[in-house]
């Protein structure tokens, strides 16, 4: 079907369908930001650093409880624990970001991190963006590639002609 | 074009059709899988309800098969499920501890003179604290342990009489199989 439209329009198609497919994909990455402003704890810190390192954490994990919510942004009681928990993590015991997220994962497992780690089990979830787009871009490369003309012999003609039913040619 | 490269679409279909059933399906998406599965007991110490002066640690788990169930008087389900707790600390000898999960201990106590108390002992555990060591986001949860103190078994939510048939009894036989033939 797509032969019979000029060569402009068809590149247009493409466009448009590669730019639907990077809004669909891209739809699955939304930022921490969008989420609204969570409850606030009463929570001192020695330094603004600290304190700094502390939000982005609590921004990272979602609350075991709630099934879209990060630990900041949900006033579940497990999540208030487990801001406590960071801060202690953070503050008393000095870990760094990477020890914080061991800690957690392991008692709460992968569930509280946004990213999964790469595993067994997750590979298809992470590699499946990627074969979309390879997918997109053979369906892309296939619908713009030139199409060779077609040439018919005078016995194809003929017969064309005949199947037509024109008969007076 | 191939007549058969028409079907890519159906195909496609099919496979998201399958994909979405699989994903879609009714579990309970609340329920986590255990981090701790198969893993040692984490370390603690705490104090034991009704006898402050008592300390536990995880030594005290160790020797025997034990069910460590966390619980609270505010937790409706845990209501709903003690019946089943006390019915099978009367039927099958297994070793029950509690893990009061910030709770206020004197409720707690009340509760145990009132409805029964299937617990070898309980730990207190008001703030949460040894909650967050067992990767507890709510109550009940109970884990099964062997006698090396590992997590054989983790339930999130009540035992009741069917759970315990199905899926807490086969592993507590297996467990004192293994004991008799060491």
């Amino acid at each position: 079907m797509s032969d019979r439209r000029p060569a402009r329009l068809r590149v247009l198609t493409a466009l448009l369908w590669a730019l639907t497919s990077a809004a669909v994909l891209g739809g699955g990455f939304g930022p921490a930001d969008v989420w609204a402003d969570g409850p606030v704890d009463a929570f001192e810190f020695p330094s603004p650093e600290l304190e700094a390192r502390y939000r982005s954490l609590i921004d990272e994990f979602r609350c075991p409880k709630c099934l879209n919510t990060n630990l900041s942004g949900s006033d579940a009681p497990i999540a208030k624990d487990l801001r406590g928990t960071v801060r202690r993590l953070l503050v008393e015991e000095g870990m760094s970001d990477r020890e914080v997220r061991d800690y957690l994962q392991a008692r709460y497992g992968d569930f509280v991190l946004y990213d999964p780690p790469f595993k067994p089990g997750t590979w298809v979830l992470w590699l499946a963006p990627a074969a979309f787009v390879l997918i997109g871009l053979l369906v892309l490369f296939r619908m713009l590639r030139p199409r060779a003309a077609v040439s018919l012999s005078a016995a194809d003609q003929a017969r064309i002609r005949e199947l037509l039913g024109n008969t007076d040619a | 074009m191939s007549r058969a490269s028409l079907f890519v679409p159906l195909g496609l279909f099919a496979v998201i059709l399958v994909l979405g059933y699989l994903g879609f399906r009714l579990d309970d998406p609340h329920r986590l899988p255990s981090a701790l599965l198969n893993k040692p007991f984490p370390e603690f110490s705490a104090t034991v309800l009704g006898s402050p002066e008592r300390t536990v640690t995880r030594a005290d788990l160790v020797g025997a098969p034990v069910l460590v169930n966390v619980w609270a008087t505010w937790c409706p389900t845990c209501k709903a499920e003690h019946e089943e707790l006390m019915r099978i600390d009367r039927e099958s000898g297994l070793r029950i501890v509690g893990v009061n999960y910030k709770d206020d201990p004197m409720k707690a106590m009340r509760w145990l003179v009132d409805f029964g108390d299937p617990y070898e002992f309980v730990l207190e555990d008001s703030d949460g604290s040894l909650g967050v060591e067992l990767g507890v986001y709510g109550a009940p949860e109970s884990f099964l342990l062997d006698a090396a103190g590992t997590i054989v078994y983790k339930r999130v939510g009540e035992i009741n009489p069917r759970i315990w048939r199905d899926e807490i009894l086969p592993v507590v036989s297996r467990l004192e199989l293994a004991s008799t033939h060491e």
